[in-house]
């Protein structure tokens, strides 16, 4: 819903063309637009109001009035200060190198404490250790079951009892000494932060199992409030880092900056989806894009490196700025694109597509049609489209299991693409607006 | 726990007069309505999570009448802009109403992971049942481990039915065996809880497409009510939550949780403004009789509070 700072800042000097030098005042402005971004990724306006503050200085150097593109300069600057604050690198979680490990995780209601433990432990089971999930979550109804079932799923063990919180706390780590467990991961009930009671409970917790991390676990959603929750249970708890979920819907997640602002600990994972194995260890600078409204352009070129030959794509590379990319060339990438994961998810990370494309059916599934018209086609028709008559695309329906319709929207769509790619190859990223996937 | 804003508005009163004094410094200290002042009032509406476009509405509406009236005290020009807001809040269609005009009356709740939906049901079950209502409770989180185990205690505690299927199983289904059962046994009203879900997931929104079209085909022309459950923690992201399940399954109404903290859901002015759709109820807290109804004043007061 809202446009990259990158379009932004270009419509500011944009208007500014011609009119010679740029002055202090151009980049005043352009400064109240990064602030803008800022507040609609969520940061707190104080921290972007310091923030912006902050970058100020440089921007109004030398370097940024002289620039012909002055707009990237400004989002290189804040682009990198953003990296630098976010933590410069990703950080793993700390275990006790005498004795038994504990991890606490500990938040707000919903935030998604209880998943987080399921993911913690598997990846540490996946990483050799000997992890237990204690339930301490005493007041949400159902919400020991919830852990019981994931251990379940994950043959990882759970350990709780129908004491209080802080006694199951002690007796799960008891239970791990006994047990030859070296990883205890302790599952306590989402709170307010202004909850005194509830808040002096996590407080005992602590003491009485002195974890090795505490992790505060909050939702990439969360707005200008962020600061006061992170701050309260910091200030009660001394967290270690934080684990910020939700991060695979839309939200931008500034309230990782306010987090970082007041408590000084770093982001340490991602919650990327429902399911345990959906954890990624954090990366500040896919993070500072993002609040940038900038995509996840890392991760997508990352996922792309994993998955696309290099050498085959610089020759795509060329085709698709001939226009000469063929239902071949189209068919290899699906095999490459389906094993970078579902369509949707890659689409989310390109910037400003992820918008565009919102809404429409982006559905695997007709890609799994495609595939079967494609593969319905000779060699020949393949390579050159425009020779598939009437009686071929009738034969191509029936060889897939498609209607006559099916095939024909394909190959229109696949024209309109080709048409498509060639401007896109002269003009950049804007002719992306518009465009359709041909299925 | 009846008249929280209320109760939340007294005990604030303190830092209220603060905000009301730092105005009105501004005010006093110059002889016009400079930019301080707006800017001021515009932090405001930005860390309560209005966001920029419904804060700069506001303040330029303002600006407006200040201009015109060229001198004003600075709770008036308070007053001012919360008598917007709640003309902004009461704008759209009106909120639920909690009258049983049909039987069984359907409520489907809908939103992302966490936000409250199973507990709100809890408590809108018990709402309905001490008005002397039958309740039925729809267990169609068949995904979420322990979902419907949660759910069961709710149905426990409010004295409603509960039909339930297997995990992993169709949830529109479910929603279809329940609306059924529901007519079957004569309930009043049927409360549909679903997964938490991100909106940005297309296969999960046409799941909650299907379940919607279940419960239609079941009694035609339910859903009556469909709920959006949103945390009042949420930021800028409720606009892009609204518009989403809004497209896919049509919202009647909001239901804005965990109020009880220190977030102040500013995010429904700007789902108001753009989309229409009212709250229709606010959670208050854990218990099940914390649950109330939407009272526009009192929420703008609490902003300000
Ligand atoms: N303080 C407070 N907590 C609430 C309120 N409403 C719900 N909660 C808590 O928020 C947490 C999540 O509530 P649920 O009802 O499980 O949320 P849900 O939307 O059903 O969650 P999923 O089904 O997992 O998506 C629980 O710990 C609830 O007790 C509220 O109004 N105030
Ligand atoms: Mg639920």
């Amino acid at each position: 819903m809202f446009d990259s700072l990158g379009d932004r800042l270009d419509g500011v000097f944009k208007s500014l063309r011609g009119q010679g030098r740029l002055s202090e005042e151009n980049i005043k402005d352009a400064l109240k637009e990064v602030r803008r971004a800022f507040l609609e990724a969520d940061v707190n306006y104080k921290v972007a109001k310091k923030f912006v503050a902050g970058v100020t200085e440089e921007s109004l150097g030398e370097k940024v009035l002289t620039s012909v593109t002055p707009g990237q300069l400004i989002i290189k600057i804040v682009h990198d200060k953003l990296v630098e604050l976010l933590g410069g690198q990703s950080r793993e979680l700390a275990y006790n190198p005498r004795g038994i490990t504990v991890w606490m995780m500990v938040g707000l209601q919903g935030s998604g404490k209880t998943t987080g433990c399921a993911k913690l432990g598997l990846r540490a089971k996946r990483a050799g250790r000997k992890p237990l999930l204690v339930a301490a979550d005493i007041y949400r109804p159902a919400a020991k079951d919830q852990l019981r079932v994931l251990g379940k799923a994950l043959d990882i063990p759970v350990f709780t009892t129908d004491d209080d919180a802080v006694r199951i706390a002690g007796q799960g780590l008891a239970y791990a000494k006994e047990n030859e467990i070296d990883l205890v991961i302790l599952d306590t009930a989402g709170r307010l932060h202004i909850d005194e009671e509830l808040m002096g409970e996590l407080q005992q917790m602590k003491k009485a199992v002195r974890p090795t991390e505490i992790m505060f676990v909050a939702d990439a959603m969360t707005g200008q409030d962020a600061v006061k929750s992170a701050d309260a249970f910091h200030q009660a708890l001394g967290i270690d880092g934080v684990m910020l979920t939700k991060i695979d819907g839309d939200a931008r997640g500034g309230a990782a900056l306010s987090i970082l602002e007041v408590t000084g600990r770093p982001i340490k994972f991602l919650g990327i989806g429902e399911k345990p194995a959906d954890l990624e260890v954090f990366h500040p600078s896919r993070l500072a894009s993002r609040i940038l409204g900038m995509g996840d352009v890392v991760t997508l070129v990352e996922k792309a490196q994993a998955a696309v030959d290099t050498k085959k794509a610089i020759e795509l590379e060329k085709k698709l700025r001939k226009a000469q990319f063929t239902f071949e060339d189209f068919y290899d990438q699906l095999q490459q694109v389906k094993q970078m994961g579902s369509l949707e998810s890659i689409i989310s990370m390109i910037p400003g597509v992820g918008k565009a494309l919102k809404g429409l059916p982006i559905d695997d599934h007709a890609l799994v049609r495609i595939e079967a018209m494609i593969q319905s086609m000779t060699l020949q028709e393949r390579r050159t489209p425009s020779i598939i008559s009437g009686s071929r695309r009738a034969r191509i329906a029936k060889g897939s299991g498609n209607s006559i319709q099916d095939v024909n929207k394909l190959i229109k769509q696949f024209g309109d693409m080709q048409k498509m790619m060639k401007k896109l190859g002269k003009m950049g990223p804007k002719a992306l607006s518009g465009f359709k996937f041909p299925m | 726990m009846r008249g929280f804003f209320k109760k939340l508005r007294n005990g604030l009163q303190k830092t209220r007069e603060q905000l009301v004094g730092q105005i009105s410094e501004v005010v006093t200290g110059t002889p016009q309505f400079d930019d301080e002042l707006f800017e001021e009032i515009e932090e405001v509406l930005i860390a309560s999570d209005c966001g920029l476009e419904t804060a700069a509405h506001l303040t330029g509406r303002l600006r407006e009448v200040c201009e015109e009236r060229k001198t004003m005290k600075a709770t008036e020009v308070v007053e001012i802009i919360k008598e917007q807001m709640i003309v902004m809040l009461n704008g759209g269609s009106a909120p639920v109403d909690a009258v049983i005009d049909v039987t069984p009356k359907v409520y489907l709740f809908v939103g992302v992971n966490g936000t409250g939906k199973t507990t709100s049901i809890g408590k809108i079950g018990e709402h309905f049942r001490s008005a002397g209502k039958s309740v039925l409770f729809a267990a169609c989180d068949t995904f979420r481990a322990a979902a419907r185990e949660q759910l069961q205690i709710w149905a426990d505690r409010s004295g409603a039915d509960l039909v339930s299927g297997d995990d992993g199983s169709d949830p529109a289904a479910v929603a279809f065996d329940a609306v059924n059962a529901a007519k079957a046994r004569g309930r009043d009203v049927v409360l549909i809880d679903t997964a938490g879900r991100l909106h940005t997931k297309h296969n999960l929104m046409e799941e909650l497409k299907k379940i919607s079209r279940a419960v239609d085909k079941a009694l035609p022309g339910a859903p009556h009510e469909t709920l959006l459950v949103l945390d009042a923690t949420t930021g800028q992201n409720g606009v892009s939550q609204a518009e989403s399940f809004g497209d896919a399954v049509g919202l009647t109404g909001l239901i804005l949780t965990k109020l009880d903290g220190t977030a102040k859901g500013g995010i429904i002015l700007g789902i108001r403004q753009r989309f229409g759709v009212p709250v229709s109820w606010i959670g208050v807290g854990e218990k099940i009789d914390d649950l109330e109804t939407f009272d526009s004043r009192e929420f703008i007061e609490a902003l300000f509070a």
